[in-house]
């Protein structure tokens, strides 16, 4: 607490004032000030329109998060498991990890047609294979040790799952956790930019091709804000939580 | 209770154990005593099931494994959960736990994780939580070790109890003759590598459990006896 918390705050709010300044020093369309988008994003908020798009695109990231979340780790843990599906399963990590992320959105829209199960899909294709990237080094850092004592008093699969490998694992499933958010929340517009008429994405476009940079920007911002919020209610706590016990 | 036979255990293309062949008895104390790396932690870790990979065989006497509470060489804790959880998550539905904790002075620190506790404290919890899912047979690896004086007695004492109250067989892996002259009912001295029995002693029964000055001159008669074929390590 203190000088740092102190720093934090300063440090945005400089930026605001920065952006202020510039933005009525140059007085151009293209680069509008800061009380501007501020004003564009209460006005699109009493619309309605910035929480439908907002709350729409948040469900899309939610489902995409939690399917490659689901999926990634449970293919990470089997391939840190054993060497056999590691090995098998490795090719097809790379092949997934280097498709560029607009290919596989373009590529699973004209197979599985303009819609939402391809959007989300797409999304979480692209998350999956560094989510089980991740996972995998985690299940190989495992305690030998401790799994021992679990297998020796005879705790119960579920039990070790819960008591022994996921503490172990947390950091792991934290900075998965963390890059994904990050990674599908850039994904998820763009794929609403390329194939649906909703969204934070679909937005975009349409400002895009009004060249309306103020709603733009507001649409980012409210955006920035919504990420960080997630990141200070839940993320931090949960991390909290978890490392209560380090001393 | 259990008889052990291990023709050979091998660790890549080495050797380690073998060949070995003893017996132990319900509600009998055996100690196993050698130099440190001659492989008494893989025997404990065969006849606790966690390695099968042997040529040999175990035989229990009542066709089924007994319940296993084991000390490891290190505590093995959960560094994530309170000392309490620690007992609990391997005993549910018992609930010993209060009085061991009690009589291994970890009852103030119930509450606290696991991982702030001390080297000696974190020994203590190791030995309560094999004590408290109330086995049939304990398997010790230099339980004592790293325990103060005062509080090695007071373990000892845990181990004294647990046998005299309920029937419970003991494998006690110890490199030290006074410890395993203190507690066991017959010593088998293991030596060379692979690791082979050279000789079991019968710990005469007027002696047994007898504690400090009987157990020692126990042990400088064995050790007497046993003259260089027998070198303790430390």
């Amino acid at each position: 607490m203190g000088r740092i918390t102190w720093l934090r705050l300063l440090s945005p709010l400089l930026l605001l004032i920065l952006w202020e300044a510039v933005a009525r020093l140059l007085g151009s369309r293209m680069l509008p000030p800061a009380s501007a988008v501020f004003q564009a994003l209460g006005r699109e908020i009493l619309a309605g329109t910035l929480p439908r798009d907002l709350a729409i695109t948040l469900g899309r990231v939610a489902a995409a998060f939690a399917l490659s979340m689901v999926l990634g780790s449970a293919l990470g843990l089997a391939m840190g498991r054993w060497r056999a599906v590691d090995q098998f399963f490795e090719s097809w990590l790379t092949i997934l990890l280097n498709v560029p992320a607009v290919v596989l959105i373009v590529l699973l829209y004209i197979w599985f047609g303009l819609n939402e199960p391809a959007a989300i899909a797409s999304v979480a294709l692209n998350k999956l294979p560094a989510t089980a990237v991740t996972i995998r080094e985690g299940r190989r850092a495992i305690d030998r040790d401790l799994s021992d004592m679990a297998e020796s008093f005879r705790m119960t699969r579920w039990r070790t799952l819960r008591h022994v490998v996921l503490p172990q694992l947390s950091p792991y499933l934290f900075a998965a956790a963390r890059n994904g958010l990050s990674l599908i929340w850039k994904i998820v517009l763009v794929v609403e930019l390329l194939g649906r008429s909703s969204g934070v994405g679909f937005r975009i476009q349409v400002y895009f091709q009004l060249f309306d940079v103020t709603s733009l920007l507001a649409y980012t911002l409210a955006f920035i804000l919504v990420m960080q919020g997630f990141e200070w209610s839940v993320m931090q706590p949960l991390e909290r939580r978890a490392n209560r016990w380090r001393r | 209770m259990l008889s052990v036979r291990i023709r050979t255990k091998r660790f890549a293309q080495r050797d380690v154990l073998g060949p070995l062949d003893f017996t132990l008895g319900a509600g009998e104390i055996l100690a196993i005593v050698g130099p440190s790396g001659c492989g008494k932690s893989t025997l404990l870790r065969i006849v606790g099931g966690l390695d099968p990979d042997f040529d040999g065989r175990l035989t229990w006497s009542d066709g089924k494994t007994p319940r296993i509470g084991t000390v490891f060489q290190t505590p093995r804790l959960l560094p994530w959960r309170t000392v309490r959880q620690n007992l609990d998550l391997v005993t549910p539905g018992r609930d010993g736990g209060d009085a061991l904790l009690r009589r291994l002075d970890l009852w103030p620190v119930r509450d606290a994780f696991a991982a702030t506790l001390s080297v000696g404290m974190a020994r203590r919890l190791a030995i309560a939580r094999a004590f408290a899912i109330e086995p049939e047979l304990v398997l010790l690896d230099e339980p004592f070790v790293s325990l103060d004086e005062a509080m090695a007695v007071q373990a000892r004492q845990v181990l004294l109890d647990a046998w005299r109250y309920r029937p419970l067989s003991a494998l006690l892996v110890t490199h030290d003759l006074v410890e395993a002259a203190a507690l066991a009912d017959r010593i088998l001295l293991l030596s060379g590598s692979p690791a082979r029995p050279i000789r079991t002693l019968v710990v005469p029964p007027e002696r047994r459990r007898a504690g400090g000055d009987i157990a020692a001159g126990l042990a400088a008669e064995i050790r007497q006896a046993l003259g260089d074929h027998f070198r303790e390590g430390a």
